[in-house]
């Protein structure tokens, strides 16, 4: 059997005030209507805890879109769990931040798109946000709830990273999460234009080893890093249906956010089926599980236990085959495929597919 | 540099966590579970808030009959650990 899941990320909907052109929902977005209810999402924490999960996050789309976020965040805490909420800061207020407080919000993770309003409403596809952004900021600093600055970073502002690791000192973050943007969803849509140039990684690369060490004990960096630009895949959901999975908002369970473009996969939902069963026993999660599903060289590799074969939806999105190792990794003929596309698509000017419903 | 005379404190979004699916116990902070050990676990019941490390390790000496020069520096490097990863507070007493 299984090991227990640590951690859900709880898509709670797919309505969002941004329109982000790297957004990692799919392209396909669940309306409101078929959204689940909050005694439906309470009941699913309450099934998580049992099945072992320590760690909920709640995302979408914008969290604070749900009238009822409070009532869940409240829910999360009674069944036990840790709760982070992921958010743009968009349709929060000090008194609904407050109101999360008091039902016992563990932790907040503020999204910035920039380090400027312009740059940040640009990319967010919303005039005014950034101003919004940091009166959010200001609001959690004031109620002392930890806050992790979730940095997306791409071609147009990955040269801004010694001012966004400023940017969270200053806004009194514990944590920074220096993503870069990884291509799935809106994100695939939009590589050409957001991929960023081998000199820029070299150069935030140097930027965060140095801040690391500046910042040690007073301000935790995480990076992740570009991955076309890597040698080894990134360590994708530290393994399929290892660690953690995802429900969509109509219910639907996911072992990672892009797993429906991969064909022949088949979903269940977790309003007519347990959450214990769909982990332990769905098709979906077992379809990639360990290393049984390996192809040479990953069967083989000694990096088999350290990135999993990478990312299957990767796979699937470039090479066409999920079940082939992730073009990312050096050792394998896909890598020639990526390479080329990081060739074709080098300094491409295109303008921006933002995210729409 | 972290001293005996330093007050560690679980900083807000940092918990120990009884992990009652798996029988341990865990401390949870943002993005991070770790799980703790029995000498985790002993030293990270006695932060308070107002306790030192020193008088920390001197009432672990006791409750476990061991010198309190022996514990002290263990006591310390477990908890600078953590406070490098943002997971304890260290006030200068």
């Amino acid at each position: 059997m299984a090991d227990p899941p640590l951690a859900l990320l709880a898509e709670l909907t797919h309505r969002c005030p941004l329109a982000c052109p790297y957004c990692s929902n799919p392209t396909e977005l669940v309306a409101k209507g078929a959204e689940l209810d909050t005694a439906t999402w309470a009941r699913l924490f309450r099934e998580a805890a049992d099945l072992g999960v320590l760690q909920l996050h709640l995302s979408g789309g914008e969290p604070a879109a749900r009238h009822d976020l409070a009532d869940l965040v409240r829910a999360a805490r009674e069944a036990g769990l840790y709760t982070n909420l992921i958010t743009s800061g968009i349709g929060l207020t000090g008194a609904r931040l407050a109101a999360l407080e008091a039902a016992g919000l563990d932790h907040v993770q503020l999204s910035v798109q920039g380090v400027t309003a312009e740059v940040s409403d640009r990319i967010g596809g919303y005039r005014g946000g950034f101003e919004r952004k940091m009166q959010v900021a200001a609001e959690i600093a004031r109620l002392g709830l930890p806050l992790t600055l979730n940095a997306v970073m791409h071609r147009d502002n990955l040269d801004d990273l010694p001012a966004t690791i400023d940017l969270a000192e200053r806004l009194g973050a514990r944590r920074i999460e220096v993503a870069c943007v990884q291509f799935q969803g809106w994100a695939l849509v939009n590589r050409a234009r957001l991929q960023p140039t081998p000199a820029q990684v070299e150069r935030a690369k140097a930027v965060v080893r140095a801040a690391q060490e500046r910042l040690r004990g007073r301000l935790v960096i995480d990076f992740v890093p570009p991955d076309y630009h890597s040698d080894y895949p990134k360590p994708c959901m530290n393994g399929w249906g290892s660690t953690g999975l995802n429900i969509a908002p109509d219910g639907t369970v996911l072992p990672c956010h892009a797993a429906q473009t991969i064909p022949g996969l088949s979903f269940e939902n977790a309003t007519v089926t347990p959450l214990a069963r769909i982990w332990h026993e769905g098709a979906a999660f077992n379809a990639f599980r360990g290393t049984g599903w390996m192809p040479e060289p990953c069967r083989s590799c000694a990096r088999r236990e350290i990135d999993f074969g990478g990312c299957r939806c990767q796979a699937m999105a470039i090479l066409g085959d999920a079940r082939a190792p992730d073009p990312v990794c050096r050792k394998t003929q896909g890598r020639a495929a990526l390479d080329a596309l990081l060739a074709a698509e080098a300094g491409h000017e295109g303008a921006f597919v933002y995210r729409r419903a | 540099m972290t001293a005996a005379s330093d007050i560690p404190v679980l900083p807000r979004g940092v918990r120990l966590h009884p992990d009652r699916v798996r029988g341990l116990t865990v401390l949870l902070a943002p993005e991070r579970v770790l799980t703790i050990d029995a000498t985790g676990a002993a030293i990270l019941s006695r932060v308070d808030g107002r306790r030192s490390i020193g008088e920390i390790a001197a009432d672990l000496a006791r409750a476990y009959a061991a010198p309190a020069e022996v514990i002290a520096p263990d006591v310390i490097d477990f908890l600078q650990d953590l406070a490098e990863k943002r997971m304890v507070d260290l006030r200068h007493g």
